[in-house]
């Protein structure tokens, strides 16, 4: 088949790939979404294969294809929610990796026989071959880090941004000279550092904000993609990248936002310095006293209540309570409770990973507020219980202007009747910072790991 | 410039527009779905590692080089659709609205 007849045929994936994103916009029919997306890429695939240049290495493309297939499903299938981040950082980082890797034997393959690259595609395969190598290894980087292989801390040192500088330009100063001499191996070293490159951009940044990082890393595979379509003339390449480019883009934009900082903050600046800011001694002072309470006192306000909200964070999900949760739900809704679950942009570890973990402990999602809806609620919900979730709800970013928080959006749980704070301690959240809203008047704290928590107040609220 | 390269990137600017416009549409309920739906999405350059590794008779290391590109971005693929796959099937709705 010729490369024109394939591009032809390949409009059915392109379509099939907006369609699927289009689907997205409703958790009714974005399963089926993503079966067209599935389907699109099986026929994209079933065409190039039957592309005029493709001749030859059957064997190699079988073993490929199985051993790439088992490696997917097994990962796909065995990942714990809580571990979705460091699951979409993994095969993020893969395609990157297999988009440096086709320009580099596309490279040697044809230009470097054929004596020529010409400007165009070299800036491409430039393009595609860095940026697809700084995704792979700042994709491994964001895995390690969130899976606790490497520290989850910010990793400094003296000169480091001088030092990345260097490397970044080092790196496309040898790939330039590699598509001037035609050098196979100048490319390979380019992508050598840029990899290098990759591992110390994605080192200095913490833990906690590795979901910014992923979405960004994901925008640039998605770019290194549809880069690799200009190397090989492929226009489904070009589209589908460039849809996930911007899709990266617009989350990593929309993240950044939900946490009150700018990209670049979130990349070279390290959170902990501002937290030593003095703002945050001044928090919690005041000589303000911190109520607490059993389990018992609060079924007793469960119990009563008109309608209570659930403010979850990542701390139910590390303590694997959100099975609880929604039994405790539905005890309450027996009882004519009315109940919901607000959910704070950046809950969890990644943009609607709390909805991901709820819809695991079979919550439907109808009962999920987003924060915009949920918020004029609140004076009229009679308790709100935050389990696990810390400096979304700090009204210290509404109203402290010296906060390190100040003037990221939160949910307005202080604006409700009562509150109930369920936090094993009174230690601050990932921003480090203490939070007045557990020193208000009603705000009551039961001290307790969230699943234990949660059982006690299930089997209080029966008592009740 | 040549007229190909003028309408690939006419094709880069439209398809930019569309994700823009496709993408802000996904609920924030979604997000994760969506990062790891578009991820597999990405996936695509299978089409690029099956070109590279049946198209030429480079070598043996660039056969290898190719062979990893092959297994890399079908690992993207199949992990990224079965994993997406995975999460929806488990939004519901309340059973009695």
């Amino acid at each position: 088949m010729s490369t024109t007849t394939a591009n032809l045929l390949y409009l059915i994936t392109i379509a099939a790939f907006i369609l699927a994103l289009r689907f997205l916009s409703s958790p009714r029919h974005a399963r089926l979404g993503v079966q067209i997306g599935a389907a699109g890429m099986l026929w994209a695939v079933i065409v190039t294969l039957a592309l005029d240049e493709v001749v030859t290495g059957w064997w190699w493309m079988a073993t490929g294809v199985l051993i790439g297939s088992v490696i997917g499903v097994v990962g796909a299938k065995k990942v714990k929610m809580t571990a979705m981040p460091q699951m979409v950082a993994l095969f993020n980082g893969v395609g990157g990796g297999a988009a440096a890797l086709i320009s580099l034997v596309e490279f040697h393959g044809v230009w470097a026989h054929a004596g020529d690259v010409g400007v165009e595609r070299g800036i491409a395969t430039i393009f595609s071959a860095l940026v697809g190598s700084i995704s792979f290894a700042g994709s491994m980087i964001a895995f390690g880090k969130l899976q606790e292989l490497v520290s989850g801390r910010p990793i400094t040192y003296p000169g480091q941004q001088v030092g990345n500088a260097l490397l970044f330009v080092g790196a496309i100063a040898l790939a330039v000279v590699a598509m001037g001499s035609l050098e196979f191996w100048l490319l390979a070293a380019a992508i050598c550092a840029a990899a290098l490159f990759g591992i110390v951009f994605v080192l200095p940044i913490g833990g906690a904000d590795m979901p910014v990082v992923i979405s960004l890393l994901n925008a640039f595979t998605g770019l290194a993609a549809a880069a690799t379509g200009f190397v090989l003339h492929s226009n489904v390449l070009i589209v589908s990248g460039m849809l996930v480019g911007a899709s990266g883009t617009l989350l990593t934009t929309l993240m950044a936002r939900a946490m009150n900082r700018s990209l670049a903050n979130v990349l070279f600046g390290a959170f902990g310095k501002i937290v030593a800011a003095p703002g945050a001694a001044a928090a919690g002072g005041d000589g303000a006293s911190v109520r607490s309470a059993t389990a018992d006192d609060v079924a007793v306000m469960l119990a009563f209540a008109r309608r209570v909200v659930f403010v979850p964070g990542y701390g139910l999900a590390v303590a694997q309570a959100q099975h609880d949760v929604r039994n405790l739900a539905e005890l309450l809704e027996d009882k004519g409770v009315d109940v919901r679950y607000a959910i704070h942009p950046v809950a969890g570890r990644m943009p609607g990973h709390m909805n991901v973990l709820l819809a695991e402990a079979n919550v439907p999602y109808d009962e999920l507020y987003e924060m915009d809806t949920i918020n004029p609620e609140f004076p009229q919900t009679d308790v709100v219980v935050v389990v696990g979730a810390n400096d979304v709800v700090n009204p210290a970013a509404r109203n402290q202007p010296g906060s390190p928080i100040y003037g990221m959006p939160i949910l307005d749980v202080d604006k409700s009747q009562n509150v109930v704070v369920i936090k094993r301690s009174m230690s601050p959240g990932f921003a480090g910072i203490d939070n007045p809203l557990f020193y208000d008047p009603k705000t009551v704290m039961l001290f307790d790991d969230a699943k234990a928590a949660m059982e006690k107040l299930i089997a209080a609220v029966k008592s009740v | 410039m040549s007229y190909q390269l003028v309408t690939e990137l006419t094709i880069l600017v439209l398809a930019a527009f569309v994700g823009f416009e496709v993408i802000s549409k996904v609920p924030t309920l979604l997000h994760t779905p969506l990062m790891s739906g578009t991820n597999a999405i990405h996936g695509i350059v299978i089409v690029g590692a099956i070109i590279v590794i049946g198209a030429h008779h480079p070598g043996w290391f660039m056969r290898l080089v190719a062979f990893f590109a092959v297994i890399l971005a079908t690992a993207n693929v199949v992990g990224g659709f079965v994993v997406t796959d995975r999460m929806l099937e488990m939004f519901k709705k309340r059973p009695d609205a």
